[in-house]
C-alpha cells in the first residue's frame, strides 16, 4: 500500500536525547502528540507523546492498568465507540491528523489492522469468508482476488498448512491458537500500513507465541507493528523500540537493545527486574 | 517423616470421605434424585394428556381413520355426521405461518432499533411497550379486533379492494373472497401482531448477549455500524433469533381466543384471503359446547390430538433448528 511518508525523521527520543546511528534512516509512521484519553473523568493515559517507526516493531510494556491498551486503541480510533471517553492531542498517521474533524474513523480503521487479546474470529462464518471480511467490506468480490488473497494472508499468518483443507468449516471450530492466527491473517487481508496487537500472545501455548513472535519477525518487512506485551523476553525478542508506560504516561522509550541493556530510568530497570508490576 | 506422612494423608483421606459423603455426595443425589423426580413428572404429564386426547378421539380417529381424519375435507355435524380436519389444519398452517412471515421483518427491525440504534431512553420506552403488549390478554385483542381493528380494516381496504377484483377481474372473486372482516386477513394480521413481541424481545436478548470482541472485532476492520452488525452481531445472535421465530410460531399455531373472535369461523373449504375460515383451536373453542353427538365431540378432541402432535413436532424442529444454528457447540477459546 504505497502511502506517502510525510515525515523524516529529526531527533524523536525526549527521554534520552540519544540518536543512534540507524535513526537516522528511518521514517514516522505513526506519531502521537500530547496524546491524553480521558475515561469519564480519569485519565487513562496523559500526554503521551511516542514516535512509531516505519517497518519496525515497537513495544509497549508497563504494569497493569498504567495504559497500553488506551493508547493502542487510540491509534485507530477505537475509543471512539465507547461513551464517555474524550481524546485530546493528536494522532498522526503518515503525518496526516486523523483525528481531525473531517477524517472518518472506519476510514481509519481500514488503514490499522488490529489484533487484541482473545481471538475474536468470527465464530459462524468460514475460515475462509473470516479471512476475507475486511476484503469485501471495501468491496472486493473478484474470487480470483480473494482466493489469493486467502492463501497469501493465511500464509503470512502460518496458519495455511493447519487449514488449507478446510476453508470452509467454521471458524469457531479451531483451536485457540489457530483462531488467534485466523485473526491475524484477516487483519492481513486488508495490507494494512500499521499492526496494532494487544497482548496477542497471552491466552496461547508456548508454541504458539513462538509461531506468532515469528510472523511479527517475517511481518515487519512489510507492515510497522506496535505489540502491547506483559513478557519482557518477548519485547526483547521482537522488538526495535521499545515504550515503558506507567501510570498513563511514557517513562522511557529506547531502541529495545539500549532498554534492555542500559535503562536510563530507575522504575524502567525495577519493572523490567520484576521489582514491581 | 514416615509416620507423619501417614497421619497427614489419614487425615486428609478422612476429611475428604467425609465432606463427600456427608454433605457433596447427600446433597447433590438429593438434587438430582429431586430433579429427575420432576422432570419425569413433567413428561408423564405430556404422554398421559396425549394418551387422553387420544383416547378420547379415538371413536372418530376409527371411524375416519388416522391420516383419513387428517385429510377428510368435511365437516358436518348437522346432517351426515362426517369429520374431518383438513380445512382447520390449512386454516392453521396458513395463518402461522403468513402471521410469521410478516412479522418477521417487524419484529427484528423493532429488535435491532432497540438494541443498536436508539438512545436509552427510546429503548426502554419501546422495551415496555413491547412487554406490554406480549401481556395482553388475547381475549382484549379479540375484543379490540371485533369492535374497532375489523371494521376499520373492513371499510378501509377490504370493500376497496374487493371492489377493485369486481370492475377488473371479477373471476378472482372467489380467491378473494367476501370483505366482511372477520376472516383470514384479519385473524392472520392480529396474530402477527402478537407475535411480534415474542420475536422482538428474544432477539434483543440474543443481540445484547453478543460480546463487545466481537464488535470491536468487526469495527477495527473497518466495518461501519451496519457492516458491524450484518458481519458480527446478526451471525452470532442467530440462534437465540431462530428460537425467538420458533416460540412465536409455537405460539401462531395455538393461539385460540382472539383467532377465534376473528377468523370468521367457517367450517368448511375452500377458504379465501378476506373471507372467513377457521383453525385447529377456533373450532375446538366454538364447538365442544355445542355438540351434542358422541362422534362431534369425539371429532373435536381428536382435533385436539392433531393439535397437540403439530406443536410437538414443531417443538422438535425447534429444539433441532436452535441446535444446529447456536454457538454453544463451536469451539470458543
Ligand atoms: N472503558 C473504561 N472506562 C473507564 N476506565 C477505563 C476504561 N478502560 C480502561 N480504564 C482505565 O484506564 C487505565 C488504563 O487501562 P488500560 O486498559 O489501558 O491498562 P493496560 O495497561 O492495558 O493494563 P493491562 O496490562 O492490565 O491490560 C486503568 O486504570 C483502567 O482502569
Ligand atoms: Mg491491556
Amino acid at each position: 500500500m504505497g502511502y506517502p511518508i510525510t515525515q523524516k525523521v529529526e531527533n524523536n527520543f525526549p527521554q534520552s536525547g540519544v540518536r543512534s546511528k540507524i535513526i537516522d534512516h528511518m521514517t514516522l509512521r505513526l506519531e502521537t502528540k500530547k496524546l491524553s484519553v480521558i475515561y469519564g473523568t480519569i485519565y487513562g493515559i496523559k500526554d503521551v507523546s511516542l514516535p512509531i517507526y516505519d517497518k519496525k516493531v515497537t513495544a509497549l510494556i508497563g504494569p497493569s492498568g498504567c495504559g497500553k491498551t488506551t493508547f493502542l486503541r487510540s491509534l485507530n480510533r477505537m475509543h471512539d465507540l465507547t461513551r464517555n471517553t474524550l481524546i485530546k492531542g493528536n494522532v498522526y498517521l503518515n503525518g496526516e491528523d486523523i483525528y481531525a474533524p473531517k477524517v472518518d474513523p472506519v476510514m481509519v480503521r481500514r488503514r490499522l489492522g488490529m489484533v487484541f487479546q482473545k481471538p475474536t474470529p468470527f465464530p459462524t462464518m468460514s475460515v475462509y469468508d473470516n479471512v476475507i471480511a475486511g476484503l469485501k467490506l471495501v468491496g472486493i468480490k473478484n474470487k480470483l482476488i480473494l482466493d489469493e488473497a486467502v492463501e497469501k494472508s493465511l500464509r503470512h499468518a502460518a496458519l495455511w498448512d493447519e487449514v488449507k483443507d478446510r476453508l470452509s468449516s467454521p471458524g469457531g471450530s479451531l483451536s485457540g491458537g489457530q483462531q488467534q492466527r485466523l485473526s491475524i491473517a484477516r487483519a492481513l487481508a486488508v495490507e494494512p500500513e500499521v499492526l496494532l496487537m494487544d497482548e496477542p500472545t497471552s491466552s496461547l501455548d508456548p508454541q504458539s507465541t513462538s509461531r506468532i513472535e515469528e510472523l511479527i519477525d517475517t511481518l515487519k518487512k512489510k507492515v510497522t507493528i506496535v505489540i502491547v506485551t506483559h513478557n519482557m523476553q518477548q519485547a526483547a525478542r521482537v522488538s526495535d523500540f521499545t515504550a515503558f508506560f506507567y501510570l498513563g504516561s511514557i517513562v522511557e522509550h529506547n531502541t529495545t537493545s539500549k532498554m534492555f541493556t542500559v535503562p536510563e530510568n530507575k522504575r524502567t530497570e525495577d519493572y523490567m527486574t520484576g521489582k514491581f508490576g | 517423616m514416615e509416620q507423619n506422612y501417614t497421619k497427614e494423608h489419614a487425615t486428609k483421606e478422612l476429611l475428604t470421605k467425609n465432606r463427600s459423603i456427608l454433605y457433596r455426595s447427600f446433597g447433590d443425589r438429593l438434587f438430582s434424585y429431586s430433579v429427575f423426580g420432576l422432570g419425569i413428572t413433567v413428561i408423564l404429564c405430556t404422554v398421559l394428556m396425549a394418551l387422553v386426547l387420544y383416547g378420547d378421539g379415538a371413536e372418530a380417529i376409527k371411524k375416519f381413520g388416522f391420516f383419513g381424519f387428517l385429510t377428510g375435507r368435511v365437516w358436518d355435524p348437522g346432517i351426515t355426521m362426517e369429520f374431518g380436519a383438513y380445512p382447520f389444519i390449512l386454516g392453521t398452517l396458513i395463518t402461522s405461518l403468513a402471521a410469521l412471515a410478516i412479522s418477521f421483518i417487524p419484529a427484528i427491525s423493532v429488535a435491532i432499533f432497540t438494541a443498536e440504534y436508539s438512545p436509552r431512553w427510546l429503548s426502554s420506552i419501546i422495551d415496555n411497550l413491547v412487554n406490554l403488549i406480549a401481556a395482553v390478554p388475547s381475549v382484549i385483542i379479540g375484543l379490540w379486533g371485533i369492535f374497532i381493528f375489523a371494521p376499520w380494516m373492513r371499510d378501509t381496504f377490504y370493500t376497496h379492494i374487493y371492489m377493485w377484483f369486481l370492475d377488473h377481474y371479477p373471476t378472482m372473486l372467489p380467491i378473494v373472497g367476501n370483505p366482511i372482516g372477520y376472516g383470514m386477513t384479519t385473524a392472520i394480521l392480529i396474530l402477527a401482531m402478537m407475535i411480534i413481541p415474542y420475536t422482538t424481545v428474544i432477539t434483543v436478548d440474543a443481540v445484547k448477549k453478543v460480546p463487545k470482541e466481537q464488535r470491536e472485532a468487526a469495527y477495527a476492520l473497518g466495518a461501519t455500524k451496519w457492516e458491524v452488525i450484518r458481519m458480527a452481531v446478526l451471525p452470532y445472535a442467530r440462534g437465540g433469533i431462530l428460537a425467538g421465530v420458533m416460540l412465536s410460531f409455537g405460539r401462531a399455531i395455538g393461539e385460540t381466543m382472539a383467532v377465534a373472535m376473528l377468523i370468521g369461523n367457517r367450517n368448511n373449504l375452500p377458504f379465501s384471503i378476506l373471507g372467513p375460515a377457521s383453525t385447529m383451536p377456533s373450532v375446538i373453542v366454538n364447538e365442544f359446547r355445542e355438540a351434542v353427538e358422541n362422534i362431534h365431540l369425539s371429532s373435536i378432541i381428536a382435533v385436539g390430538f392433531y393439535l397437540f402432535i403439530i406443536s410437538l413436532i414443531v417443538n422438535l424442529i425447534a429444539a433441532y433448528i436452535q441446535r444446529k444454528f447456536s454457538l454453544t457447540g463451536a469451539r470458543t477459546i
